[in-house]
């Protein structure tokens, strides 16, 4: 494994919930990671950002370790959820509710 | 950097031939575009797997000269919502 690809598996392997984004959740650098951070915060749970516009290499790399071509990125316990077009239609149907509870996801104070 | 419509929805036929796409240009900009895609190929695949079949049909385009394309993907037998 690649340092990058070993850097991006402890990253996704060190926190419950890890957005890869563009941008920060307060400034967002485009509509669809926008949409993923208003998606974690109406569910309410912890979650950790990394902004792949402050690093080219972790901005390729991420797409490398999926096998996903586009940001964001969604993990939870280590296991790759999808993009924002997923997250939107599995939090509509509340999937992505059942699939914090029962991975037991830590909640937001 | 554009792409248009009926490409997209040429290149995705030309992975999945009984794949019946709608493609909607929501900027009217030929930049950010939705497609519906349903195909059989999709039957027992987890959300992920969809959309990576779609993804490989677009191959170097998405995020190229694709900017952003919003999917929905399901299995004819699957209900989608319009």
């Amino acid at each position: 494994m690649s340092d990058i690809q070993s850097k991006i598996a402890a990253l996704v392997g060190g926190t419950d919930v890890v957005l890869f984004m563009k941008g920060t959740p307060l400034f967002p650098q485009c509509g669809f990671s926008s949409s993923a951070i208003q998606i974690l915060e109406r569910l309410g749970v912890d979650y950790e950002t990394v902004d792949v516009l402050a690093d080219p290499e972790v901005r390729t790399g991420i797409k490398a370790f999926s096998d996903w071509p586009t940001v964001p990125q969604l993990y939870v316990k280590g296991e790759f959820v999808g993009g924002s077009d997923i997250m939107m239609e599995m939090f509509q149907s509340g999937e992505l509710e059942t699939m914090v509870t029962e991975k037991g996801v830590a909640r937001a104070a | 950097m554009a792409m248009l419509a009926t490409d997209i929805e040429a290149a995705i036929r030309a992975s999945l031939p009984d794949a019946v796409v709608t493609i909607t240009d929501l900027a009217g900009d030929g930049d950010h575009y939705a497609a519906r895609v349903v195909s059989a190929a999709f039957a027992g695949l987890s959300r992920v797997r969809q959309h990576q079949l779609i993804y490989n049909a677009l191959g170097d385009r998405m995020g190229g000269i694709l900017h952003a394309l919003q999917l929905t993907t399901a299995a004819p037998s699957q209900e989608i919502p319009a």
